[in-house]
């Protein structure tokens, strides 16, 4: 017979119970009623603060939770319990339903807690748990922005892992954090003075203000805005507050249930998640398991199980729990695990700290030999972690030293690592699990593995170590550009600068098969037009057959939009424009009627070209002393620049002339994806040029470089790689870092995935272009001079050249004649297209 | 002019040089339908509606050509759907098919049966 399972709380833990429970209930033994108190379905709470990217909850949703489909599962939302009748098994709703059950699971999660500070409660304090939370916290962030001018302030009362979470968050929406920490440090729960210390130093860089040891005795309104007061008599000027000063358990509902709660808090269970009443369990971070709450997820996803388990009539009980962390705070890694305060007796502690390269890595080990991993903490620098974590109460592989020293990581392989291992602590998957899938079930993909154990599809920081397990594994993950050719595009390219091919179709007649296609074609095309110039040979990217190779954009030097048409971007080196050259663009845009539109990256983009227009265009931008912006290529697009020392007062170099230098000197440089660059004129990086793939920001005695940043997509923020060097320093390593990543990224890889992906990542990049660690700088310098030296203007190299123009016509039988399908229509005064087009679609 | 005039005529439409090996051109037919023609590296010749039935611009004439399990094809510069050259088949949407024209080579011109 069918008996009532009741959960109370749609959490992320209540989700999966009922997951766990489904997955496995083949007798249909449960019928399962969830009753939730928020409006929505269970999401992933974990990634909360990412919801201030796109403000989009449906990024965060859980597959699944919404339970379409499965008729054994109701779930009513927005109402909750607010009563157990545990003589009767009935509980009810705030909205007066009354439900039966005959097992029962409290899911309830926690709060946050809120000091009692007098003013607590204004308008304009906040607690961060919810998506509601959240969009509170925006809209106050709204209104206050188009209120005022300046900077908007913020004070997120915390400085653990979810204040600084938060802090990120608020930060991430253009307000001025300050985070105030009662405890002498930041994250005092999981990392040490020394690496709080670093920590701290590390968020300040990133415009956060860090008051630790000190904490909020009053919060009074003034004009409109929040004033705290510190112990410490500090006074805050705020336009917001967010409470993150750690959660309580939400045991109210047990408490009057009269079921037994921990001496602090949190219903009270045994191994088995059972209450004091054997019909009654809790789990998730409501629980106090034998008098232990956990406020992490995946200690919450095991007592989930461990019901599931005992609902279907299996033993099972919860074996503790690992309370390791991982994560990335604006940037900054940090990571915690095991017994990271080093409380086991006569554990010992290794420490290495280098305030300079901005890392401070701990490990504790046993006090006798053979030296046991007892945990550990590292920050500023966590690629170690994937290997430290799952040794844990295992003899360590090499001498701890080695194990922290930036390649040491790297020397021990996963090899090292015991069948038992913990590699994702969020699934408690073991790498005998892993292994398992790769060998018997035959995962050959992370994706795969992730389908077969769930491992990484959590917080995803084991994705590193599962795609390592891959390789030790034997199991070749492919790079292959497609199906014509096995290599990878760094491959193709040793190959065609080795063999000297100078064709496609000799490249893939020797190495390849087929006849090729649009993956491999513009990839070897863009090989091929690095290694003609840097070789010397100043080829034209649409020479003979490598015409035929390049994408529509490269094909007509233009990039083709929505309606067959095409946009004309000149080249505006460093957004430094005479009102001269400003009035050809406005004339040409006049007597073509073009679009006009200022591009996100300081420069003009004319819209609504045809084929047959573009020489004609061009040839007015080109006598004109305008050149091809590449817009279209794989190639680098601008360097955005601020007005620096010249104009503003602040600026302490001229990041115009910078900006102008760099671009005039890599314009026109073939690459695996388009490169942009941005050099400010001081700190206040008003040219945003560590979103760049490279950028600049003027100091007192020089330059700063960063590199691998990236807008798009996955934002990244550019990574320091030298600090004050002069300009001929900076542009010896600019170039180096180009020629490095033109020749080993993969097809469309921007720099940002390249360095994570790199092998000893910004370290080991520092080795081979500043240090010449692979002794091939010269090489570097060599193949940047003679790029340099034969740059030659795409378009003038059209117009020159009667062979090439004559391609740019509509139709074949018929030049002159433009496309009759292309018609535009007016809007805000400016032509635009119509999407006409007669669709010749045959169905079968 | 009557249907079966349009199916037995054939239009002349450009020098066989005017392809380069492994791209396409346009041309326009008297009646204002558009034809991609396409020259691949084997010196095979085929010619498909031009417009691309998903962005519905007319564009497909300037696609790369290559081939997927010897299907020869012209990728969409649009949205780069792929367009099996003999059939007008999408390779990526079975469901999606484009009208396709036979094209002949006689004395270095190439020609179309509209
Ligand atoms: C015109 C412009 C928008 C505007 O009106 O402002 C634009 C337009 C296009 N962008 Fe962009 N992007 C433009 C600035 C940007 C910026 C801002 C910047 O450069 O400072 C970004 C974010 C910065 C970055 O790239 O890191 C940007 C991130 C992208 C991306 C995402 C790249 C990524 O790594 O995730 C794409 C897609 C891609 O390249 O694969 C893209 C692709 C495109 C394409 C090429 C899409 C397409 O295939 O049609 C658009 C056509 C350009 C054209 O002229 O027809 N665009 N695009 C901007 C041209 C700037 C210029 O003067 O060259
Ligand atoms: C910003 C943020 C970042 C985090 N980052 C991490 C991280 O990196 N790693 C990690 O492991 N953990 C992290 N956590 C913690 C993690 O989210 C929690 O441990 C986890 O969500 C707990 O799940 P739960 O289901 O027990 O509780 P919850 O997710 O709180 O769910 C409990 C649900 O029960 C509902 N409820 C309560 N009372 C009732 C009632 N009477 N009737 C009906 N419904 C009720 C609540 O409204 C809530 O929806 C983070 C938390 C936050 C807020
Ligand atoms: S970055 Fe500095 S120099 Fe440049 S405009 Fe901003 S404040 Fe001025
Ligand atoms: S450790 Fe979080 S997903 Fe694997």
């Amino acid at each position: 017979m069918t008996r009532t399972l009741v959960v109370v709380g749609h959490g992320m833990v209540g989700h999966r119970l009922v997951e766990a429970l489904r997955a496995e209930d083949t007798g249909h033994a449960w019928r399962v009623v969830v009753l939730a108190e928020e409006p929505r379905a269970a999401y992933d709470r974990v990634a909360l603060t990412s919801y201030v990217d796109g403000w989009d909850a449906g990024a965060l949703a859980l597959p699944g939770a919404d339970y379409a489909g499965d008729e054994l599962v109701e779930l009513r939302l927005g109402d909750p319990v607010v009563e157990i009748d545990r003589e009767a098994r009935n509980v009810v709703t705030a909205a007066g339903f009354t439900q039966h059950y005959d097992a029962l699971v409290l899911a309830t999660g926690s709060r946050p807690f809120v000091p009692p500070v007098p003013g607590h409660d204004l308008p304009g304090c906040f607690v961060y748990r919810t998506i509601e939370d959240l969009d509170a916290i925006r809209e106050t962030v709204e209104r206050v922005k188009s209120a005022k001018r300046g900077r908007a302030a913020a004070m997120v009362v915390g400085g653990g892992l979810l204040g600084l979470e938060a802090a990120k968050a608020l930060r991430d929406m253009g307000l001025s954090p300050h985070v105030v920490e009662m405890a002498p440090r930041l994250m005092p729960l999981q990392v040490d003075e020394g690496g709080g210390s670093l920590l701290r130093r590390l968020v300040t860089e990133l415009d956060l203000t860090v008051h630790t040891g000190t904490s909020a005795t009053v919060i009074e309104e003034d004009r409109g805005r929040l004033c705290a007061k510190l112990t410490n008599g500090t006074e805050l000027d705020l336009d917001l507050i967010v409470f993150s000063a750690g959660v309580r358990p939400r045991d109210e509902l047990a408490r009057e249930a009269g079921l037994e709660v921990g001496e602090r808090g949190g219903i009270l269970v045994d191994s088995s998640c059972r209450t004091s009443d054997s019909g009654v369990y809790a789990i998730g971070e409501c629980a106090a398991v034998e008098g232990r709450c956990y406020g992490l997820v995946a200690p919450g996803y095991t007592m989930a199980e461990v019901v599931a388990a005992q609902l279907l009539g299996r033993e099972a009980a919860f074996p503790g729990a690992d309370l390791s962390t991982k994560l990335k705070l604006m940037g900054v890694d940090v990571a915690s695990f095991g017994d990271a305060h080093a409380a086991t007796e006569g554990a010992l502690e290794v420490v290495l700290a280098d305030a300079v390269s901005g890392y401070y890595k701990k490990l504790v080990v046993s006090a006798e030999e053979p030296r046991t991993l007892l945990g550990g903490v590292l920050v500023g620098d966590a690629s170690a972690y994937t290997m430290l974590r799952p040794l844990v109460g295992s003899p360590l592989p090499a001498d701890p030293a080695a194990m922290l020293a930036p390649e040491g990581a790297g020397a021990v392989g996963v090899e090292a690592l015991p069948d038992e291992a913990q590699i994702c602590s969020c699934n408690n998957v073991t790498k005998g699990a892993v292994t398992g899938a790769i060998l018997s079930q035959g995962c050959d993909s992370v994706a795969a593995i992730k389908g077969c154990t769930r491992a990484g599809t959590t917080c995803g920081s084991c994705v590193p170590m599962l795609s390592k397990l891959l390789d030790a594994c034997g199991v070749e993950q492919s790079r292959a550009v497609c199906e014509h050719f096995a290599f990878s595009r760094r491959e193709l390219f040793e190959i065609v600068k080795a063999t000297r091919i100078t064709s496609f179709a000799e490249l893939i007649a020797k190495h390849g098969t087929g006849s090729g296609c649009a993956l491999c074609k513009p990839a070897v095309a863009s090989i091929l037009a690095t290694l003609d110039t840097t070789m010397g040979e100043g080829g034209h990217v649409l020479n003979d057959e490598q015409a035929a190779l390049q994408d529509t954009n490269d094909h007509f030097l233009a990039n083709m939009q929505r309606n067959g048409t095409y946009s004309v971007v000149p080249r505006v080196p460093g957004g430094e424009i005479t009102p001269a050259k400003l009035r050809v663009i406005a004339e040409v845009a006049d007597e073509f009627g073009l679009y006009t539109k200022i591009t996100g990256a300081q420069r003009i983009d004319l819209f609504g070209a045809t084929v047959d227009q573009l020489p004609l265009i061009w040839k007015r931008l080109v006598d004109a002393g305008l050149e091809s912006g590449h817009a279209y290529g794989k190639a680098l697009r601008t360097v955005k620049s601020c007005v620096g020392s010249t104009w503003c007062r602040y600026g302490v170099q001229d990041s115009v002339g910078m900006a102008v230098e760099l671009e005039l000197r890599y314009r026109g440089l073939r690459s695996p994806h388009k490169l942009k660059a941005g050099v400010s004129g001081c700190a206040r990086e008003c040219a945003e040029a560590r979103s760049k793939d490279f950028g600049v920001i003027a100091t007192e005695k020089g330059w700063n470089l960063y590199v691998g940043g990236n807008g798009g997509t996955f934002p990244r923020h550019a990574e320091l790689l030298v600090s004050d060097v002069d300009s001929e320093s900076l542009v010896r390593y600019i170039d180096r870092f180009l020629m490095f990543y033109v020749r080993t990224a993969d097809r469309l890889q921007r720099t940002a995935p390249w360095l994570e992906e790199l092998e000893g990542g910004l370290d080991h990049l520092r080795e081979v272009i500043v240090d010449d660690k692979l002794g091939i700088c010269e090489e570097l310098d060599a193949a940047m001079a003679k790029h340099v030296e034969n740059y030659a203007d795409e378009w003038r190299g059209v117009l020159e050249d009667p062979e090439k123009l004559a391609r740019f016509t509509s139709f074949v039988n018929a030049p002159g004649t433009p496309d009759p399908t292309i018609s535009f229509r007016v809007e805000r005064e400016q032509k635009v297209p119509v999407l006409l087009g007669v669709p010749e679609v045959v169905s079968r | 002019m009557t249907v079966l005039d349009e199916q037995t005529r054939i239009v002349a439409v450009c020098a066989v040089g005017a392809l380069i090996p492994g791209r396409g051109v346009a041309a326009l037919l008297p009646d204002g339908r558009q034809v991609a023609i396409f020259r691949t590296v084997d010196d095979e010749f085929y010619a498909l509606s031009n417009i691309d039935p998903f962005s519905r611009a007319a564009v497909l004439s300037r696609g790369i050509t290559g081939d997927s399990d010897g299907i020869p094809f012209v990728a969409s510069p649009m949205l780069k759907q792929r367009f099996d050259l003999r059939t007008g088949v999408c390779l990526d949407d079975e469901s999606v098919v484009i009208r396709t024209y036979p094209v002949e080579v006689a004395d270095g011109v190439v020609h179309l049966r509209p």
